[in-house]
């Protein structure tokens, strides 16, 4: 299994070998699946749609709806407008969906096509809207992608048309599963304070089995919450590259007060999430999450003996690697190697936060490790090699190297292809994050029951 | 329920007037009384319609060069494109030297804005020589995506400086993703890449053995060649190379000595059957190793042109060992599948391929059809004089090919070739509308909208596709099977192929989860109770509810 990766690491600058990260799209194709009553349009060659909503139904196993604006290579040397516009009129005649959302891909950006001149002169029956995000496959990640659709959301829906702000949140939750999205809406209801969540997979991402399909399922954000997101009093964005720049772009719009804060993943980020909420709305944290909370230090305490001081390799999407490493740093494990595809700094610049907020981390912890944004996985499998971990967590690309180095492996994160029911199950939250001790704990116990001698296989751990 | 002229109508009336001329030439009501029936296909897909298609660049590096697992496949482009195309389709392969299978490996240049602005050659130059050091693979090649075309990267000039400078096979295909009208194109280019630039590289003059053959257009989905190849070999054949399952450089680059090509998926690989009848003078057979009738009469089509008697034998005496292994593994699945219906939409060829061993489990197909095929896949290669070259397939170059001065022989001579070709189909595809019984429907690039519509009316027991409308279906609580991944099962080809496939087909229909749709207290009175008679009514005795 991967036996062509040298232990040896040569500098490399030609691309990426077994990337850790995709395109812009894909992220917004998700996004737009956040809306209710949506379909995502990607306006490009049909392969780019094709690819999107076959990995997104491998990673949700359900049904990704969208539609494309089918390419040529007529198009591409006209430009896609025409293609555009007959898309806009069939998707409203034959779909009938309240929103489109359209993305555009590498082919489109680079041509230059004009997507809001040319929605202006679409034909789009009343009532009805489209939107738009510039995600050129060139920049940034599927990371980027999101937060590009969001901030489309924000552009064309959300308006500020109160006098006044509602005492109401908006939460922008970030390139998290439907389950998460749930988590964070139950945190917040439990607070007691009313909420806008956009996108909201949840309900959409998570359908239940009825017998019956449903092109437009129950779920996701409503347009007019989405409006209305404009009259809030604060946005909380979750997660500073899927979540920030789209809370800003709303605190400019409709000055809506922005926070940004880490992805609500272990002990501490969650702290923070409902800390904030206290403090802002002020309102006490209700005992039944106080209660929920000790219960997750009273398993993380009762068995820190399963974790301190084991090794552990992280990879993934930034926002989501930043509460891991806060978390495995608080079960006393070594995040020694953490590694995001996602560039870290603005169009690919070279430190970001992503690197400053782990490398502080790292250091509060007394730790040194690997810290890189745009690697990949390849570059992480040789840092492996020369510095071998007890365990590694990242998405279902990971197992390879897990094989290779015969590493207990927990999957997290974007995408998991190859297990279920993790969209629906939270990682955020305190419940998540007892979620997240029981997956890591089977897989380091499973391998030392496998790895244990006869005698020395123990009943209680 | 049958679907009538006037029902098909009533579906279309719901497009837009210019969408529903488009999509009713793409669906036909099979009529065997019609001395042939006209479809098309392989046209644009309508903007804004929810289709599975994709594009050029999946058909070039995702379906044909990938598989080729001692050559690193470079992406040049964005990320997405590599990285979708990376290990998603099953295509397995096993390495023959150490270190030399890349196929867990994705190699993209990650264009990024400056490269789009000042161009990308130069990374490319550089990536090549990093996996030259890195991989030291047997040959590498170079796919285009979108926007690699538009910004005019010459990446044949880039493949050949690095030819030069490594001294390996390297090879660029312009297969970016907005060529032609589906995977199709992606198929051509890459056909002509490797006719060009690998096939006939190889120093081998004559075959290694007696009856040498190579396998086109099978890709190891599952292990599906790994079955096929364990029969053949048994029976006597030498396996030159397959196109491109588990395939390699080191293999395909003598391909040329081959005796007789097979081909299983006509639609992606016909082109290099052509180039190689014409180039070297090999036949080409068209073979179905999926279904046990199709892969027996594939059998014995081969051992009959090679026309001899131990082969000829030998084939029998395996068919009937194979036949006797599997009969009885059948017979249980056989009773779960049988009296049933299918849908099976597939890409270029399985669309065709995969009613007959349905058929043998006792499950009728009642609506088929090809996402990227050609109108030759679905009405035969008769019609191909007549097929007109439009703008999009126009810009896919044709090869001029020529025999080969020093390689081309006539295989079997000519009189005997021809004689044979009135029994079997070399150098010849029939369709698969032929295949198909009156009142079937065919159906061309089958959409969202379509697909729901006739699931409707025929209420088929399952749906054979893909997995971007699995789940659609299922959610409707219809059993489906993938077909192009086979649902991460597999092999399904040749005989205990057949057994898989009818196991997994028979789960489906079977799994109790099925009966779990339904919550128990839908339709049920919340309260349950009885009401005492009451003296004033006493007629009434009983209500169970209120």
């Amino acid at each position: 299994m991967l036996d062509c990766t040298p232990k040896e690491v040569i500098k490399r600058s030609g691309g990426l070998i077994n990337p850790a990260k995709t395109c812009q799209p894909i992220g917004a194709m998700y996004a737009a699946l956040g809306i209710h009553n949506c379909l995502p349009h990607s306006h490009g060659s049909q392969g780019c749609c094709a690819y999107h909503r076959s990995h997104l139904t491998r990673h949700f196993r359900e049904p990704v709806m969208a539609t494309t604006s089918s390419f040529t290579e007529g198009a591409s040397v006209f430009g896609g407008g025409a293609n555009l516009k007959t898309a806009i009129k069939n998707v409203f005649d034959i779909y009938n969906p309240d929103v489109m959302a359209v993305h555009t891909t590498c082919l489109s950006e680079t041509i230059g096509d004009d997507i809001s001149t040319i929605i202006k002169s679409a034909e789009v029956p009343e009532g009805k809207v489209v939107i738009h995000a510039n995600t050129p496959s060139y920049q940034g990640s599927h990371i980027t992608g999101f937060s590009n659709m969001v901030k489309g959301m924000v552009e064309y829906l959300a308006r500020a048309d109160t006098d006044g702000k509602k005492e109401q949140v908006n939460i922008i939750p970030g390139f998290v599963d439907p389950g998460d999205m749930r988590e964070i809406k139950r945190l917040v209801g439990k607070m007691g304070i009313k909420f806008i969540m956009f996108p909201d997979t949840s309900g959409v991402m998570d359908s239940p089995m009825t017998g019956k399909f449903d092109m437009f399922p129950a779920g996701g954000a409503q347009v007019e919450d989405i409006r209305d997101a404009g009259n809030s009093s604060l946005t909380m964005a979750l997660g500073y590259y899927a979540s920030s720049t789209p809370a800003n772009l709303l605190e400019r719009n409709c000055r809506v007060p922005a926070i940004t804060l880490k992805t609500p993943i272990g002990i501490k980020a969650t702290d923070d999430f409902l800390m904030t909420l206290r403090s802002k709305f002020t309102l006490e944290i209700p005992y039944e999450l106080e209660e929920e909370r000790g219960q997750l230090v009273d398993v993380m305490t009762d068995t820190h003996h399963h974790f301190y001081d084991k090794k552990v390799a992280i990879f993934g999407d930034p926002d989501i690697l930043t509460g891991l490493t806060e978390f495995v740093l608080s079960l006393g494990m070594q995040p020694v190697h953490v590694l995001t595809g996602t560039p870290s700094g603005t169009l690919g610049g070279p430190q970001g936060i992503f690197e400053k907020e782990i490398n502080e981390m790292l250091a509060a912890a007394r730790l040194e490790g690997r810290v890189k944004a745009a690697g990949d996985l390849f570059e992480l499998h040789q840092w492996i090699k020369n510095e071998p971990v007890d365990l590694l967590m990242g998405n279902t690309y990971g197992k390879y190297i897990a094989r290779a180095e015969d590493i207990p492996f927990v999957r997290v994160g974007f995408p998991i292809l190859d297990r279920s029911t993790h969209p629906y199950l939270p990682i955020v939250g305190y419940r998540g994050a007892l979620r997240l001790v029981e997956m890591i704990s089977n897989a380091l116990l499973d391998r030392q029951d496998r790895d244990a001698a006869d005698e020395d296989l123990e009943l209680v751990m | 329920m049958a679907i009538s002229e006037k029902i098909l109508e009533e579906i279309l009336n719901k497009y837009p007037a210019k969408v529903k001329r488009n999509r009713k030439k793409h669906i036909l009501i099979r009529d065997p009384q019609q001395d042939r029936q006209e479809i098309e296909a392989n046209t644009r897909t309508i903007p804004g319609v929810v289709t599975n298609r994709g594009c050029a660049f999946a058909g070039c590096k995702g379906v044909v060069l990938g598989p080729l697992k001692d050559m690193v496949n470079i992406v040049h482009g964005p990320v997405g494109c590599g990285y979708y195309a990376w290990l998603t389709r099953r295509n397995k392969a096993k390495a023959d030297e150490p270190n030399k299978n890349f196929l867990a490996y994705c190699v993209s240049t990650d264009m990024q804005e400056s490269d789009i602005v000042f161009g990308g050659e130069k990374k490319l130059a550089r990536m090549i020589d990093e996996v030259v050091e890195i991989f030291k693979p047997n040959g590498i090649t170079i796919s285009a995506t979108c926007p690699v075309g538009l910004i005019g990267d010459d990446i044949q000039a880039v493949a050949r400086a690095a030819r030069a400078k490594h001294g390996l096979n390297i090879t660029a295909y312009s297969c970016e993703g907005y060529k032609g009208v589906s995977q199709s194109a992606g198929h051509h280019i890459a056909n002509n890449g490797l006719m060009e630039n690998i096939i006939g590289a190889g120093e081998m003059e004559e075959p290694p053995g007696k009856y040498t053959i190579n396998i086109l257009g099978e890709y190891n989905i599952g292990g599906d060649s790994w079955e096929v190849e364990r029969v053949l070999t048994d029976i006597g054949y030498d396996v030159q190379a397959v196109m491109t399952g588990n395939g390699s450089y080191a293999k395909l680059k003598n391909a040329h000595v081959a005796q007789l090509n097979l081909v299983q998926c006509h639609r992606s690989i016909n082109y290099i059957a052509d180039m190689l009848q014409i180039k070297y003078g090999t036949p080409w057979l068209k073979v179905n190793f999926i279904g046990i009738r199709a892969a027996i009469e594939s059998l014995r089509n081969m051992a009959r042109y090679f026309g001899d008697e131990s082969l000829i034998a030998r084939t029998e005496e395996v068919i009937e060992r194979e036949l006797a292994e599997i009969e009885p593994q059948l017979e249980p699945y056989r009773k779960i599948c049988s009296g049933k219906t299918a849908f099976c939409f597939v890409g270029g060829s399985r669309g065709h391929h995969y009613q007959g061993l349905y058929e043998e489990l006792g499950v009728t197909t009642v609506l088929a059809g090809y996402e990227f095929a050609h109108r030759d896949d679905y009405e035969g290669r008769d019609v191909l004089p007549y097929i007109k070259t439009d703008a999009d397939s126009k810009n896919i170059p044709e090869l001029h090919i020529t025999p080969d001065e020093s390689r081309y022989r006539l295989k079997i001579p000519v009189e005997r070739l021809d004689a044979l070709k009135q029994e079997m189909p070399l150098n010849n595809y029939k369709g698969m509308i032929e295949d198909m019984t009156e009142g079937t429907i065919v159906v061309d690039d089958l959409n969202h909208y379509e697909t729901e519509e006739f699931i409707k009316i025929l209420k088929p027991d399952i749906f054979s596709s893909g997995v971007k409308d699995k789940y659609v279906t299922q959610k409707m609580g219809i059993p489906t099977k993938q077909l192009h991944n086979y649902d991460y099962s597999g092999p399904y080809a040749g005989f205990r192929g057949a057994v898989n496939f009818a196991r997994d087909v028979a789960m489906g229909f079977s799994t109790p989860t099925w009966n779990y749709i339904t919550p128990p207290w839908k339709g049920k009175p919340l309260l349950e109770g009885t009401i005492e008679p009451c003296s004033a009514h006493p007629g009434v005795k009983e209500v169970g509810a209120v």
